[in-house]
């Protein structure tokens, strides 16, 4: 598992008024590794996360993807770079059906616009016609091509986990960050989860996990970093940071034996 | 029951430019929340480029059959219209994105004061008169008769209305215009990019615009600089009644307002003429007799209908007959 690295953040530092949410992170994901980001309530995950995808400006530091600086001001160039990522609580276009969720997903790897489809080119018809069928691709993959058509908001909870990671896909990303994706699921729901993060690493993809679930995560991840308090106190495989005494000590508090 | 007949094509003719113009309405508050006041203008503009082209191209005397002439209108219209739209998302809407709403809606009703000024500059203050191109061809269906104009608005529409539909169902674009229009930051995280597609709701809704103000003003023979201020109110108010926010609102809010307008101008004479009251009595029934009447109320009333239409809406069904739940979003 020591493949090149596919992204570099560099202290990264994040402030919402007095509060300093992330102070200095720095961490370092190789390809196709499944990366598990953990940490005590509050200590800056998801934060992170939403730098790193575009959604907050920060502060201080860089993100480097590929060895190329990042946009982290646009969202969409963030998407565009190759970084797709699913949310805590789950933030589907609820209105929309599940294909279109995926579809919408698409956007950002095709390119025939406003006019090209008014005028209805042969060009866009094939590409419309690409676009649905990889998004019915997609929800295959998930396992949810039964609900295809079916607005997202009325799909159990379970699948729309599934249909967000199904859009994430649809964006091709070479990094695919999961914001607990086990929060809420049941221990059947959560194996099937384990199962189809494993074959999304097979198919060669990079995972960035938050995660609640510890057991999930040691079993998961080839390396873990944790967080407490905005600051990193810990970046190793698993068995490591498992017996670290920082991260004990973050997790079931100081003077605990 | 012929004015009834009557009174309905009227009103599905009105109906139909009411409803490209509430769509323009509602696709813009769709995705940024945004009463786009200066839309009404948008529609004015395009009927001014319209009549300015079409009275060029009679004045050059060529033989052109009357389609051709309205279609060279709308032609003309589209492209400037959709212009005016880009510009005014660009310079005046969206640098006030993150602003607080009330600064928007405020520029909208400025940017509606400027392009009446403008087109004031260019056309005049006098109405316009449309050249009389059309011979006007009427048709006879039960006990009424719908004019070749009437025919074509309708039509017009209805394949505009439909194509609007399949386009923000069933392509590529569309589908980011409404995931937009649903979450914007999601969107943008799933790579859509935000400021493109806003942008294009603007030109689409101007699009709509153009065509709308070329429809009006070849069905009513005028255009005026102030045309739009009326005629944007009214759509505003379909698209409120369809439920803001929502395309099919749109269309169902402008025809029926189209009809209510109009059955309301047909009959306000007929009732509120005091003489088929069985009150009269005294000075009246001297003004009654032989056949007289005494009418509270003309047909000059039909904008009040609009208007009241707007506002037991907002008391009644604030959200709309098709209405979405409204501001979900902060």
């Amino acid at each position: 598992m020591s493949g090149e690295v596919l992204l570099e953040a560099r202290n990264i530092g994040k402030r919402f008024g007095g509060v300093q949410a992330l102070k200095d992170v720095s961490l370092t994901i190789r390809a196709r590794e499944i990366y598990g980001l953990i940490g005590p309530n509050g200590a800056g995950k998801t934060t992170f996360f939403n730098v790193m995808t575009g959604l907050y400006p920060r502060d201080g530091g860089e993100v480097l993807f590929g060895g190329v600086p990042l946009e982290l001001g646009t969202p969409y160039l963030v998407a565009q770079a190759g970084i797709a990522r699913t949310f805590q609580n789950i933030r589907l276009f609820g209105n929309m059906t599940a294909i279109e969720n995926v579809m919408v997903g698409r956007h950002v790897r095709t390119h025939v616009g406003v006019f090209g489809a008014i005028l209805r080119t042969p060009g866009q018809r094939a590409e419309e016609a690409a676009i649905r069928r990889r998004a019915d691709e997609l929800l295959h993959y998930v396992g949810i091509s039964h609900r295809a058509n079916d607005l997202a908001r009325n799909l159990s909870y379970g699948d729309q986990r599934r249909l967000e990671i199904a859009r994430a896909l649809a964006t091709e990303p070479q990094l695919l960050a999961l914001d607990e994706p086990a929060a809420g699921m049941n221990a059947t729901e959560t194996v099937a989860l384990r199962k189809l993060i494993e074959g999304l690493r097979a198919d060669g993809l990079t995972v960035l996990l938050i995660e609640h679930d510890v057991k999930l995560v040691m079993g998961l991840c080839d390396r873990v970093a944790v967080l407490d308090y905005g600051e990193k106190i810990a970046e190793d495989v698993p068995g490591v940071v498992q017996k670290d005494p920082k991260v004990i000590e973050a997790y079931l508090g100081a003077g605990g034996d | 029951m012929e004015i009834f007949a009557q009174q309905i094509i009227n009103g599905l003719t009105a109906g139909s430019v009411y409803a490209l113009v509430a769509l323009g309405y509602t696709m813009v508050y769709g995705i940024i929340q945004l009463i786009n006041f200066a839309h009404g203008e948008v529609v004015m503009i395009g009927g001014m480029v319209a009549l300015t082209v079409i009275t060029t191209l009679v004045g050059m005397g060529l033989p052109l059959p009357p389609i051709v002439l309205v279609l060279a209108g709308i032609i003309a219209a589209i492209p400037i219209c959709m212009a005016i739209g880009y510009l005014l998302e660009r310079a005046a809407y969206r640098p006030l994105r993150h602003a607080p709403r009330l600064a928007p809606l405020i520029t909208a009703i400025g940017m509606s004061i400027v392009l009446q000024q403008v087109a004031l500059l260019i056309w005049g203050r006098d109405p316009k008169a449309f050249p009389q191109i059309m011979e006007n061809q009427s048709f006879a269906i039960g006990g009424a008769s719908i004019t070749s104009v009437q025919i074509a608005i309708i039509l017009m529409s209805v394949v505009i209305m439909a194509a609007l539909t399949w386009f923000v169902y069933r392509t590529r674009f569309g589908i980011a215009i409404r995931a937009t229009a649903e979450d914007v930051r999601v969107a943008a995280l799933m790579g859509v990019d935000a400021n493109r597609t806003i942008a294009a709701t603007f030109v689409i809704g101007a699009g709509l615009a153009a065509v709308a103000g070329v429809m009006y003003g070849t069905y009513y023979g005028i255009t005026h600089y102030t045309m739009g201020f009326m005629l944007g109110l009214k759509a505003f108010s379909a698209a409120v009644l369809g439920g803001i926010g929502n395309l099919a609102g749109a269309m169902l809010g402008g025809i029926l307002l189209g009809l209510v307008e109009a059955l309301g101008a047909g009959y306000i004479g007929e009732f509120t003429d005091l003489c088929r009251w069985p009150l009269v009595d005294g000075l009246l029934v001297e003004r009654c007799a032989n056949g007289g009447n005494v009418v509270l109320f003309g047909s000059n009333y039909q904008d009040v209908f609009a208007f009241m239409v707007l506002i037991l809406v907002l008391v009644f069904r604030p959200s709309g007959l098709l209405g979405e739940r409204v501001s979900e979003r902060a």
